[in-house]
């Protein structure tokens, strides 16, 4: 497809922002002040200032000299590219490609957008006018390269739309400074007496580079389209993505719902389609005061069923603060796994976990309670109890070793072993009483020693060398005794309560 | 003559009201819980599913015990395959054990809440996805509206719902088709072997919805359940004891 990009200029950028954050400002001739080598430089002055004479690179002092009154401002560093920031942000509305052009420019991609406005000359005037309701003033222009864009943007007339292939015929009459040249080359252009780009677009090649260098050549050619020009969008292209821009604000909860379901059909239609299934998404809900309200899923296996996909967001659509209204819903699949979907139609009455039903309801759990934990265990290849079973990476991972059934388990295990006292007194017997939460507990019946080793490339410390016993009313536990046998009771722990 | 022909009205009336009630009817291959005289105390003779169980325990050596017992049970629900869900807010199963009660591990599926709220609303969220076995909540209380909530759920789904009950502050009356209450005995071992034995438990139905409540002696062997035949004793005191906790 034939590449169309739109230029923004802000002609005033910071200080236009400092108007808009300090009303008063509006009337009164001020400068933005940055001290360089010691001595006060304008860096930024309003239409009032400039009218006055006052430019950019003045020294504070003569810039007085032309208005006594001059509001003085001292610049935070970095001020410029955060005001461009967030405009770029805010410029996502108008193509999902914005990249910043520094220091007080935006490039719009603007491929395949401008007909949703209804055309190139009302899209421009959309921005021109919504810019302007905020306070910014903007030169723009639309190209098919970037740099005619630039060049028509700071050196043409006012929102001009360079149609298709005629860059080459409209950049001819501009000033060598509309191609973004290095100073150096623009001081031997004027001393040639080149003062347009008609004036030596048309000279052979090789003269040119031999003058200029090749930098001059480059930036000719990316402006008449016979180079390619690569931006970075600010925010990278999610390849699963979805927008819904409204015509009128929504501020209910319906409103969202409708916005959702229309998203989630487009993107499942696409996702099925490829035979994908999505496992976390995230919709973006763009207000009109410039704010985004957010809210994510997240699904065990990957699917592309919309009405499971509603369920999980609708939960959370009540988190969503609309203020005066959202104007533009995207959805975006941030990741995304290869999922069956012709077998998910055909097998709907599996049991277990390859029931999509149980996959969708562990879901739902999720998304209600986001510390919820789900957890499935597969068996691990350690004999220390805390660690002989591991969690289950996916709803499908099989267990690559057995479960050790040789001696049984308890079927409560405490997390943190609790100290005993206890009465044991032969050696590697196990204990004839123990004092558990201050109950007595006389051993009847006992199994053991099992000696468990620490695994000692993982920690450090005693073995444990467990005993199963019963005490006078049939209750079993587990208790080990922590490295050998000395005498001393403090080592003996209860770790768990057998069935 | 006429009081015959009452009696025989009456126990078809019985019998009716079960079939009503949704009770299955005894067949042959219904013996799947393998509960011996256990399962007589059950309308029908057979071990109800589909429904609600709600076990108790006071301590933590009994609810290890429940679990177990609970172990043997799930191991005969799913013996065929299927998955069980085990809900709870803080301590749970350890994995690792229930290998030995005859349960796949790896078919259990964790579910940890914060709340115990959110455990009850995720258990009837389970209770009614058709492709569960059995799910299974850990919680403290249940009172009756909670209850009620349980076995509408399960009333569609025809999925087993276990209810452990670890400390109730009060025992509140519940539409759970059984209460059940399982203690530790001293293990049996074969042959007079030292160490401990299988394990051992005594099994309370406090209260059975058109059953009869008693007591029995269960031992977990190799085999499964071996209920204690001489041992069953018809618990008699349970009304005066429970009835003041609800």
């Amino acid at each position: 497809m034939k590449k169309r990009f739109a230029s923004l200029w802000f002609r005033h950028l910071k200080t236009d922002w400092m108007t808009v954050c300090k009303p008063h400002l509006q009337e009164v001739p001020f400068v933005l002040a940055l001290a360089v080598h010691g001595k006060l430089i304008v860096n930024a002055s309003n239409l009032l200032a400039e009218q006055a004479g006052v430019h950019v690179g003045m020294a504070i002092a003569d810039a007085r000299a032309f208005i006594p009154s001059l509001h003085i401002i001292h610049e935070q560093a970095g001020l410029g590219e955060k005001i461009l920031h967030f405009i770029a942000h805010w410029c996502i509305r108008y193509t999902p490609q914005v990249s910043l052009d520094k220091p007080d420019g935006i490039i719009l991609d603007i491929s395949g957008c401008a007909h949703l406005w209804g055309g190139e000359a009302s899209y421009l005037e959309y921005i021109v006018t919504a810019f302007k309701r905020h306070g910014y003033d903007v030169c723009t222009s639309i190209a098919d390269t970037i740099g005619a864009a630039w060049a028509m943007a700071r050196f043409g007339p006012e929102k001009t739309i360079i149609s298709e292939q005629a860059q080459s015929q409209e950049l001819l009459s501009l000033s060598p400074r509309a191609l973004r040249l290095e100073q150096f080359q623009l001081n031997r252009l004027q001393s040639l007496g080149l003062k347009t780009i008609g004036s030596f677009a048309h000279m052979p090649r090789s003269v040119l580079r031999r003058r200029f260098g090749d930098g001059l050549l480059l930036r000719l050619d990316q402006a008449m389209g016979f180079e390619d020009e690569f931006v970075i969008s600010i925010k990278p292209i999610l390849p699963y993505e979805e927008r819904l821009p409204c015509l009128e604000l929504i501020s209910t909860a319906n409103g969202i719902e409708l916005a959702l379901e229309e998203l989630l059909i487009k993107l499942c239609r696409r996702l099925s389609g490829e035979g994908k299934g999505l496992r976390e998404a995230e919709l973006s809900c763009h207000r009109i005061d410039g704010k985004i309200e957010r809210i994510s899923i997240e699904t065990n296996r990957a699917t592309a069923q919309v009405n499971h996909l509603f369920q999980l967001f609708a939960i959370k659509i009540p988190q969503v603060e609309p203020a005066l209204g959202i104007e533009l819903f995207s959805l975006a699949a941030s990741s995304v796994e290869d999922a069956d979907a012709v077998q998910e139609n055909l097998w709907d009455n599996r049991i277990g976990l390859k029931n999509p039903a149980v996959t969708e309801l562990l879901d739902r759990l999720k998304s209600r309670d986001s510390s919820c934990e789900i957890l499935r265990y597969v068996p691990a290849a350690h004999y220390w109890p805390e660690r002989s079973m591991k969690i289950a990476a996916t709803m499908d991972e099989v267990a690559t070793v057995d479960w050790q059934t040789a001696r049984p388990r308890p079927t409560r295990l405490l997390k943190v072993p609790e100290r005993i006292v206890v009465t044991a007194p032969i050696p590697d017997y196990p204990p004839i009483l123990f004092i558990y939460k201050r109950t007595a507990h006389y051993i009847k019946k006992a199994d053991g020693p099992e000696r468990i080793e620490r695994e000692w490339w993982m920690d450090q410390g005693e073995h444990r060398d467990y005993y199963a016993v019963e005490d006078q009313e049939g209750r079993r536990f587990w208790l080990f005794r922590a490295g050998h046998y000395d005498g001393q009771t403090d080592q003996w722990f209860i770790h768990g309560f057998f069935a | 003559m006429m009081l015959e022909d009452k009696k025989a009205l009456i126990s078809k009336l019985k019998k009716d009201l079960l079939v009503w009630q949704g009770v299955p009817q005894r067949s042959i291959d219904d013996s799947l819980m393998d509960l011996g005289s256990l399962e007589e105390a059950f309308p029908n003779g057979v071990f109800p599913q589909g429904v609600i169980h709600e076990f108790i325990s006071f301590n933590r050596a009994d609810s290890a015990a429940s679990c177990g017992f609970i172990g043997g049970l799930l191991g005969k629900l799913m013996q065929h395959g299927g998955i069980c869900i085990w809900i709870s807010s803080i301590q749970t199963l350890f994995p690792a054990s229930i290998k030995s009660f005859g349960v796949v591990p790896e078919s259990i599926v964790f579910v940890s809440m914060k709340r115990e709220r959110d455990v009850l609303w995720a258990m009837e969220e389970a209770l009614k996805c058709p492709g569960i076995t059995a799910v299974l909540a850990e919680i403290h209380q249940l009172d009756f509206v909670q209850s009620k909530r349980l076995q509408l759920a399960v009333e569609k789904s025809r999925v087993t719902g276990i209810i452990l009950q670890h400390n109730p502050k009060m025992l509140l009356a519940t539409s759970c088709a059984a209460r059940w209450k399982v203690t530790s005995l001293p293990s049996q071992s074969e042959d007079e072997l030292p160490g401990i034995g299988y394990p051992s438990w005594s099994v309370e139905l406090l209260k059975v919805r058109n059953g009869i409540p008693g007591k029995w002696q269960i031992t977990w062997c190799s085999q499964g359940f071996k209920v204690a035949p001489n041992k069953t004793t018809k618990v008699k005191d349970w009304t005066p004891r429970y009835q003041n906790l609800g």
